[in-house]
């Protein structure tokens, strides 16, 4: 979607963070000169276009809980990659599914799946499920765990 | 963190209204008040039990480009080097993680050439190397931690 100069300021605006106030768009209006229509018809269309996947919180994993928040990691015959991908990706624990180029000799995984439990029985039983699915097209695979944040600001458009 | 605090992370990533007053639309289907749901996001925010309440924009929709990337961090040097890292503002997060590969971290940009240029300036401050792991294909992304 093409951005014009007003998208842009509404982003900047609301980026890191939503007014806490009764009517923030109104507020976020206000701080841009615009009347509070004007950003919420942008708002919306943007996210019709998938700009804003959603409006809403982003929780901390730890804090909530999830202490074993692990990349796992697959090297997955080429020929299969899509179709055993997909399926990973319809697995409920499963956040993030993704195909990315392998980086040998030191990096020889090609699918991540990103999983997310309170208890180490809970995750090796997810990381089991997945291991079946991807049966004799899995070449090798391991889980990545995160062990500190050390940013999550999330994306930032430029300014 | 109470049974209310739970119920609103759930219904809040879900997803927040567009309309004149979202927080009172939100608030009537929590059974809560309009100030007294504002107050308790407030303090979700304090207390760092969720790290934000925004938009989520997506960087590739907008004409944008992200990548994942890592680097073999030397222990010594490690905080150092996440400072380095971090002090980009196209790193939008960064993660420690038990492997070789320890350190990783999502580049994003609404110019998408400054992926590129990021890694390579990355590169240049550390004098390691950085293994770009772009995405080659999407399955999936989205998912609600239950609280």
């Amino acid at each position: 979607m093409k951005l014009d100069e007003l998208d842009r300021q509404i982003i900047n605006a609301t980026q890191a963070g939503l007014p806490l106030v009764p009517k923030p768009y109104e507020a976020i209006a206000e701080l841009l000169n615009i009347n509070a229509e004007t950003v919420m018809q942008r708002l919306m269309l943007m996210q019709q276009q998938g700009v804003i996947r959603r409006i809403g919180v982003i929780p901390n994993h730890y804090r909530l809980g999830y202490r074993y928040n692990g990349m796992t990691v697959w090297n997955v015959v080429d020929e299969r990659i899509d179709e055993l991908g997909q399926q990973v990706g319809e697995l409920e624990f499963v956040s993030h599914c993704y195909h990315r180029p392998r980086r040998l000799p030191e990096w020889s995984y090609n699918l991540f799946a990103m999983v997310h439990s309170k208890t180490e029985t809970e995750v090796k039983s997810q990381i089991k499920q997945i291991e079946i699915l991807l049966d004799d097209a899995n070449l090798g695979n391991d889980v990545l765990y995160s062990t500190r944040i050390l940013k999550k600001t999330g994306f930032r458009m430029s300014q | 963190m109470d049974a209310i605090d739970k119920r609103i992370i759930n219904q809040l990533q879900g997803g927040f209204p567009i309309c004149e007053s979202p927080y009172q639309l939100i608030a009537s289907k929590l059974g809560l008040t309009e100030t007294n749901l504002i107050e308790r996001i407030k303090l979700l925010l304090e207390s760092g039990l969720i790290s934000r309440f925004a938009p989520l924009y997506h960087a590739e929709k907008m004409g944008g480009a992200l990548t994942l990337a890592a680097i073999k961090a030397p222990e010594e040097t490690f905080d150092t080097l996440a400072k380095i890292i971090n002090s980009f503002p196209e790193v939008a997060h960064n993660y420690q993680r038990n492997h070789v590969l320890n350190m990783w971290f999502v580049i994003a940009s609404d110019h998408p050439e400054r992926v590129a240029k990021v890694i390579q300036a990355i590169e240049e401050q550390t004098g390691l190397v950085v293994y770009n792991m772009p995405k080659i294909n999407e399955y999936f992304v989205g998912l609600k931690l239950e609280a």
